[in-house]
């Protein structure tokens, strides 16, 4: 229909792709191979295979992958009970609210839940435990981030299992599988591709996050967002933050490849 | 409409488990409510009624700055975003080669599955080399480049589901491209325009991560005050702003509803793109 000629409309269109998708990358690929005198060198590509981030760098992935698991653990059976509720929209709709609260007052809202005279402070009083040091520790800079990353693991599962034909689980059923095998056979693997987009909207972010580690780990944990935020805002050496952030690219692109490319979503 | 049929055995377990979901999820929202009326100034000891932290909130005129920048912001860069998302969404939509769609569609969503501190950082470095000074303007021009994708995504979809003969048939009756863009195209689609902008709003008004970089001293948005202030420990006046942001956030989703139920689509509408979008900025 639409014929070829004047399509200059398209420019602004265009223009952010160039500004804002391809030059960021290139520009942060440059950069890191500059040091912090501004001497072109690889000296940071060195740096970064050093003890010290690939410490860091485990670190990193082993929390992400902590936050990753407990939030699938927590997120699907919610999901799965969610598809069960009659008004299930409305239940929904209820799980996504929280994630429209802005996430910083929810980080804070843990400082004083887990602080030292805190209500699991208390409770761990009365239950004769004594008082803990919660806060600034790993476990609270993993429960934090579950908590602020269930909603996002709920929600693609809750629509691969709503899309789920019921009529397969009744087939099986029918066929004499028990209720575990059943969900192990034939639920889980029809909705994979939920828990895949679920983990990947949780592992990426977890990677990188770092208002969280600040308020919550009290520097106790670093992450490789942690380490790009302080080269770029604290030590100013762009050059070593954005190695990290050459890293981080790469790791995305290779988990997004592995976890299976081509998310849906995207589609009439 | 088709699990209806699953019966309702076990249904004590798994409405315990529910609930304790819910519970977990808006304990920490409702703590810091309770807790902004509290005259006693902690988090963890009631002692009294107050409204002294609202009073204080409303009369702190620096914080009152802080939320009509963060106002302006979202507002202007959402609106600019969705007027550049319609015209991207057309250039996708009208692509033919599959590739080439393939490709376009990809380049949309670097923005999104990027984590925000690689946004943040790589927008500083650019702004920096262009010789943008960080502020109003470089936060602008981000909040506008992390929201155009989103509202792609919601728009595309839109244009994807009409029924091409319309355009045609508007040309055959002699319309004009312009007039096949704001009399046939731009009415089909206004719903997804519509999801657009408002999940442009939510994000923008949400950022701390991107803004957080590119904000230079003496401009500042809500979450970057948010967590400077939070970072100094606990004051109840954060509460109190809470509490408000909750309630402003209700109401915007109220309002959202109330503009979508005609769509009479809920829920998943929001939902899938929410989805995809995962990063929480």
């Amino acid at each position: 229909m639409m014929t070829k000629g004047k399509s200059y409309y398209l420019i602004p269109y265009y223009l952010w792709i160039a500004l804002f998708v391809i030059a960021p990358v290139l520009l942060v690929v440059y950069y890191s191979l500059f040091d912090l005198e501004g001497k072109l060198t690889l000296n940071n590509y060195v740096n970064f295979f050093t003890p010290v981030y690939m410490r860091m760098m485990l670190n990193s992935f082993w929390y992400a992958f902590l936050i990753t698991v407990f939030s699938l653990l927590v997120a699907y059976p919610a999901a799965y009970l969610l598809t069960r509720t009659k008004h299930k929209q409305l239940w929904l709709l209820l799980i996504i609210l929280p994630t429209w609260i802005n996430l910083l007052l929810k980080t804070y809202a843990f400082i004083g839940i887990f602080g030292t005279f805190g209500p699991v402070n208390n409770f761990f009083d009365l239950m004769g435990l004594g008082e803990q040091q919660i806060l600034f520790t790993g476990f609270s800079f993993v429960f934090v981030s579950v908590y602020i990353f269930i909603p996002f693991m709920i929600l693609p599962i809750f629509s691969a299992l709503d899309e789920m034909n019921l009529s397969l689980v009744d087939a099986a059923r029918d066929l004499g599988a028990s209720g575990w095998t059943t969900f192990r056979r034939v639920v889980f693997p029809l909705t994979i591709s939920g828990v895949r987009s679920g983990c990947m909207a949780v592992f990426i972010p977890a990677l990188s996050l770092f208002m969280i580690t600040r308020l919550i780990a009290g520097n106790r944990v670093i992450t490789l967002g942690t380490a790009i935020e302080q080269h770029f805002l604290v030590t100013q050496d762009w050059g070593m933050g954005s190695t990290v952030a050459v890293f981080l690219i790469a790791i995305m692109a290779l988990f997004m490849i592995l976890t299976g490319g081509s998310r849906k979503g995207v589609r009439g | 409409m088709k699990n209806r049929r699953r019966v309702k055995n076990k249904n004590g377990i798994a409405n315990i488990y529910l609930v304790l979901v819910f519970l977990v999820l808006y304990a920490p929202i409702f703590y810091l409510m309770y807790y902004s009326f509290n005259s006693g100034g902690t988090m963890h000891k009631f002692e009294g009624f107050t409204l002294d932290y609202y009073r204080e909130v409303v009369a702190d005129t620096r914080l009152m700055i802080i939320v009509i920048n963060t106002l302006v912001i979202a507002l202007l860069s959402s609106t600019i975003a969705t007027i550049i998302a319609v015209i991207g969404a057309l250039a996708i939509h009208h692509v033919r080669s599959r590739r080439a769609k393939n490709t376009l569609l990809s380049l949309n969503n670097v923005l999104i599955v990027s984590p925000d501190v690689i946004i943040g950082a790589s927008f500083l470095i650019l702004f920096t080399i262009v010789g943008i000074k960080l502020g109003f303007t470089s936060v602008l021009l981000s909040h506008v480049a992390f929201s155009i994708p989103i509202a792609v995504i919601m728009i595309l979809p839109h244009l994807q589901e009409m029924s091409p003969t319309l355009t045609d048939a508007a040309r055959d009756l002699g319309a004009t491209r312009r007039d096949v863009l704001t009399k046939v195209i731009l009415p089909i689609i206004k719903p997804g325009i519509f999801s657009g902008f408002f999940m442009a709003l939510t994000y923008s008004l949400d950022d701390f991560a991107v803004t957080f970089f590119v904000t230079g001293n003496g401009y500042s948005t809500l979450s970057v005050e948010i967590y400077s202030r939070a970072r100094q420990g606990v004051s109840l006046s954060i509460n109190a702003l809470s509490t408000l942001i909750f309630l402003f956030t209700i109401l915007l989703v109220i309002g959202y509803y109330y503009l979508n139920q005609r769509k009479s689509r809920p829920a998943v509408q929001i939902a899938e793109p929410v989805a995809e979008a995962g990063v929480p900025r």
